[in-house]
């Protein structure tokens, strides 16, 4: 099959010729797609995982009174300890560290700045609330545990977490299901090139027909030519797309993002974006099968 | 082998140019197809070879009915069936030897028996020195035994050759139509499509002739069973 040419001289076809360079840009876009949406799934679900079984309870300042300010951090003192004890003796509580005043101060550096302004802030005490996702207490039962400590608040970070969890999953989606329409024009681009090769090479299908070659025959050095063309506009298309990756991760390094996780590849996902020449080659290889099958079925 | 009954032909929706063909060949029987051109010999070749459907009546070949025959049957019959075509319909892509080879490599044989019997053939040809040739550097007589070594490579038990003898002289028509008549007598069905009467009234063979679409048997069988 290797050695002899084939009975239809595909490769002689002006609209195949770019077969390979559209299947690589096609590729490309794809691979590009697909990194985003195995990035974005497993940041999210980092998300999830990271903050599940996870709050964080704030002993607020009441700053509604006039009094002076030592008596009013030694009421918030006093409050975070108590917290702490009923905390910490709630079956299903791990942990309950309260964060110091500097730690929480270094929290705010990144947005107010240094210098008076943070000083002269009455801010809350925190406490990093660590719980077991299976039997720990959850949001209410804490809620109702601190109902008699003034001045807190309760939060298990679900509202913006979800939010979060939920734009990442939609981007993932919508990456995955750009990547669907990538391959659905991949597979229009290869029907049309077939059944231009099927109308240039009429008279030798013709011929090869009369002397008795099955369909399958005739189908399989279509499947052959696509399956070739299709590996090679793969293998560029992710070549290219793996630079590109590796540009824009080495650029997004650069960046100190608190909030945002780095969007790193798995080897695993690696793996699967590696896989892509060999799915473009399949796609190709069985939608010029299926395109001449069923045009010669048509044919006497 | 091959029985037309009441056979009729129309391209489209255009008139019927071929009419109540009725005829049989019988199983090593050799025909000549006569008449005027336009009246209707390659159509019949091509109701015979399967390129095209009768628009009525019944055609039988090989003991099947063609009209219920499957896609794939279809294939196979004309795998029994080799074809020299009027204008040769060789692949210029392909060498010499490449072309009489399609035959046998879309019956599935090996490589190795491809080349040795493909060499062979066309050895017996009088194309040794032309194996790798490109049907566009050959002459037109290179080409026609080329196209007749493809139709004969796989020992097709019918024969049929649509004006053979139309590009060459005399002399190769003759030396053509004895090779076709070798054929014969090794057992394969013949029939051969020719406007040449003088090459015809050579040779005591049954012809069928067509005129205006309609089929008659102008000079009747002695030995071949019609």
């Amino acid at each position: 099959m290797f050695r002899r040419p084939l009975d239809l001289p595909l490769d002689q076809d002006g609209s195949s010729k770019f077969l390979p360079w559209i299947i690589a840009l096609m590729v490309y876009l794809a691979a590009l797609s697909l990194a985003v949406a195995m990035a974005i799934g497993a940041v999210a679900g980092r998300w999830d995982q990271g903050l599940s079984g996870t709050m964080t309870v704030q002993i607020v300042p009441d700053i509604s009174t006039n009094e002076p300010d030592q008596k009013r951090q030694a009421e918030t003192t006093r409050a975070l300890e108590r917290a702490l004890t009923l905390l910490r003796d709630t079956p299903g509580v791990i942990s309950a560290e309260p964060l110091s005043v500097e730690d929480t101060y270094s929290l705010l550096t990144p947005w107010l700045g240094e210098g008076s302004l943070v000083d002269d802030l009455e801010i809350p005490r925190l406490i990093d609330l660590r719980v077991d996702p299976e039997t720990g207490p959850d949001l209410d039962t804490v809620k109702r545990r601190l109902k008699g400590v003034s001045g807190v608040l309760v939060d298990d970070h679900g509202l913006w977490l979800e939010r979060l969890v939920k734009l990442a999953h939609s981007v993932e989606v919508i990456a995955l299901a750009i990547v669907l329409c990538i391959a659905v024009a991949a597979v229009a681009t290869v029907v049309f090139t077939t059944r231009s090769g099927m109308a240039v090479h009429h008279g030798t299908i013709e011929v090869l027909h009369l002397i008795g070659a099955q369909d399958v025959y005739i189908a399989r050095q279509f499947q052959f030519y696509a399956m070739v063309r299709g590996l090679h506009g793969g293998l560029v298309g992710l070549g290219l797309a793996a630079l590109t990756l590796v540009v824009l991760g080495t650029l997004a390094g650069g960046i100190d993002l608190p909030l945002f996780p780095a969007l790193a590849l798995t080897p695993w996902q690696w793996v699967g974006l590696a896989a892509m020449p060999v799915a473009s080659s399949a796609i190709t290889m069985m939608t010029a099968r299926i395109t001449v099958l069923r045009s010669l079925a048509k044919m006497l | 082998m091959v029985r037309f009954e009441n056979v009729g032909l129309r391209y489209g929706m255009g008139p019927e140019v071929l009419r109540d063909i009725s005829f049989g060949l019988a199983p090593g029987s050799f025909h000549f197809l006569t008449g005027p051109s336009g009246a209707g010999k390659s159509s019949l070749l091509r109701l015979i070879y399967l390129a095209l459907r009768p628009s009525r009546g019944l055609i039988n070949m090989f003991d099947r009915d063609v009209a219920t025959l499957p896609r794939a049957d279809t294939q196979d019959l004309r795998r029994r069936i080799g074809v020299v075509f009027q204008d040769f319909r060789l692949i210029e892509h392909l060498s010499a030897l490449d072309n009489v080879a399609l035959p046998l490599r879309v019956a599935g044989m090996s490589p190795q028996r491809i080349k040795s019997n493909v060499s062979e053939l066309l050895s017996w040809v009088g194309l040794t020195d032309h194996l790798d040739s490109r049907p566009a550097t050959l002459s037109g007589g290179q080409q026609q035994r080329v196209a007749i070594a493809r139709a004969v490579i796989s020992r097709p038990q019918l024969l049929l050759a649509d004006e053979p003898t139309g590009n060459v002289d005399n002399e190769i028509a003759m030396r053509l139509i004895y090779l076709f008549d070798e054929l014969n007598k090794m057992g394969t069905t013949v029939i051969i499509a020719t406007h040449n009467e003088e090459l015809v009234s050579r040779f005591n063979h049954p012809v069928i002739h067509l005129e205006d679409g309609e089929a008659s048997m102008v000079r009747s069988p002695e030995k071949e069973g019609v």
